[in-house]
């Protein structure tokens, strides 16, 4: 078991338009990305379940092989920016990714 | 022409000022235009509906200095898309002066300069409505309705490549653009000179975040995109900069949904199909992308809208009972608000740190709270009095809040400012959302002048 941390380059999530979040995990190297994507430890159903929310919150599930990245977007409930949004950028989402464990 | 090439040294011009070294190189390597956006609604709503800038006028006019003296030096236009962060009319005339200025200070030789205007009057939208057009919510908004429409202070239109290209064909050495998508800056000239829509829309897509598209990461730099009849080739420009396979794949992913699709008034590129190939050590040629133009000609519309004036608070707290509960002590001073101000009418917002503050519900490790939190509280209402005593309500009653079995009873949290703040009035975004327009004009006025310094 490995920590996603310590497989991917790039772990990220920013604000694709002001109803959006997307999370990016980018891998150097074909062989780790495929390793993941394997895994199955990155899914909708997954990520429904760490970030505790229902399905039709995803807007969009790719896995983006020219990039050897997975990537998914979520929708926000308000618009980014709304008075009490502690995250404009949608940048401190991914955390929570950092720590899952891939065999 | 076999090819033509433009360099662009910051993602969002003004924001964070461009980086000067890369910039000389790329000026060097002799482009034939050079452009930049300066816009994008990741700034929140405030600015778009308070018409204001986020970025300070000090960087705006450094990045715009730089480029237009480049760009006089190899007589190649110089393109701007969404002037001071918003493309509203007031910024786009703000850069239109700063131009100016700058002629002036450097005794520049007579240009073109052509600008336009991407606002939207609030009631044309609402007579489009009545005429029975549908103004298309995107991405979970709702479509839109005359009371959303009523709350909302401003709105732009997002520009495609249409009036950058009118202003072209007229002979403007520099543009000026209202809000416009990113990729259209350098679309334009790319299709204004012949290229094919695909190319030309991938250029600007790969071209738009400047050097985001390289690596190692390093934001402002420039970086140099050459678009063919069939293949777009892009290059770092700093010295320990590469466009690599990795890195241009990897920015076809950032700030959007679906790393395969752009959409743009006018049709969508696709990158589905896109061969990235490492052609020499700083360069990567992709081919294969595809624009596909749409059936019918939709506008995207942004709109902010006012909430109220704001204060803000800010308490800690430190007691682990006092911590395990936190919602009883919001809960007490909300009540406090509610016996003032009944139950509507403002907004009040409690952020706590060292819990769930940046994730909120998303926050997996809410449970499991830090050993000290900070709570930040947010109070809106319509006046700043208002705002004001809301939030010295809601922040000073946490002192206050009874808790049953808490053993410090002389104060529930710490002050480190015994006051509310005034912070910018709140806003949100209240247009996402498309309308149809016959002529991709329509929306976006075009002027062009003579700047003799």
């Amino acid at each position: 078991m490995a920590k996603l941390s310590t497989l991917a380059k790039t772990i990220r999530s920013k604000n694709a338009g002001v109803d959006l979040i997307t999370f990016d995990v980018i891998f150097t190297d074909k062989q780790t990305y495929e390793r993941v994507k394997r895994a199955q430890v990155i899914t909708r159903e997954s990520v429904c379940a760490l970030y505790r929310i229902p399905a039709a919150r995803i807007a969009d599930f790719v896995e983006f092989d020219p990039g050897n990245a997975i990537k998914f977007t979520i929708y926000r409930l308000r618009p980014s920016g709304s008075p009490g949004d502690p995250d404009i950028f949608g940048a401190q989402q991914y955390a929570p990714l950092l720590d899952i464990e891939v065999p | 022409m076999e090819s033509l090439r433009i360099i662009c040294p910051n993602g969002h011009l003004g924001f964070a000022p461009t980086r000067e070294e890369s910039f000389r190189i790329g000026v060097a390597a002799r482009p034939d235009c050079i452009a930049a956006d300066s816009g994008s609604d990741d700034v929140g709503p405030i600015p778009l509906g308070s018409d204001t800038s986020t970025s300070p006028l000090a960087w705006q006019t450094h990045d715009l200095e730089l480029m237009l003296l480049a760009s006089r030096e190899l007589r190649v236009p110089m393109i701007i898309g969404s002037s001071g962060d918003t493309g509203s009319n007031s910024r786009v005339d703000m850069y239109v002066r700063i131009i100016r200025e700058l002629a002036t200070k450097h005794r520049l030789a007579p240009f073109k300069l052509g600008y336009f205007y991407s606002e939207v009057d609030r009631e044309l939208v609402r007579s489009r409505m009545r005429q029975g057009e549908k103004v298309a919510g995107l991405e979970g908004h709702a479509d839109l309705v005359e009371s959303e429409l009523d709350a909302t202070s401003r709105i732009v239109a997002m520009a495609g490549v249409h009036p950058f290209m009118r202003l072209l064909e007229q002979g403007a050495d520099v543009v000026i653009g209202g809000r416009s998508s990113d990729s259209c800056v350098f679309a334009a000239p790319a299709i204004h000179h012949g290229f094919p829509e695909s190319q030309a829309y991938y250029l600007g897509k790969v071209l738009e975040c400047a050097s985001f598209c390289a690596e190692p990461y390093g934001g402002k730099e420039t970086v140099l995109g050459k678009v063919t009849h069939d293949a777009v080739e892009v290059t770092a420009m700093h010295p320990a900069q590469r466009c690599t396979v990795a890195s241009v794949a990897g920015h076809a992913m950032y700030e959007r949904s679906n790393p395969y699709y752009e959409h743009v008034a006018g049709g969508t590129l696709d990158m589905a199909e896109c061969v990235y190939e490492q052609i020499a050590d700083k360069t990567t040629r992709i081919t294969g992308a595809r624009f596909r133009a749409a059936e019918e000609f939709r506008v995207k519309l942004e709109g902010a809208g006012k909430v109220g004036e704001r204060y803000v608070g800010m308490v800690g707290i430190r007691d682990p009972y006092t911590i395990g509960n936190v919602d009883a002590v919001i809960a007490w001073a909300r009540d406090k608000v509610r016996e003032r101000f009944g139950d509507s009418g403002y907004e009040l917002h409690y952020t706590v740190y060292g819990r769930d503050g940046i994730m909120g519900a998303l926050e997996p490790n809410r449970d499991r709270p830090a050993h000290e939190l900070c709570i930040l509280v947010q109070g809106v209402a319509p006046t700043a009095d208002m705002a004001e005593e809301l939030t010295m309500i809601g922040t000073r009653q946490m002192f206050y809040a009874r808790l049953p079995e808490v053993k410090g009873s002389a104060g529930s949290v710490a002050f480190a400012l015994d006051e509310v703040l005034r912070a910018s009035p709140a806003y949100r975004w209240t247009l996402n959302h498309t309308l149809r327009c016959g002529d991709p004009l329509e929306l976006f006025p075009t002027h062009i002048v003579t700047v003799d310094a």
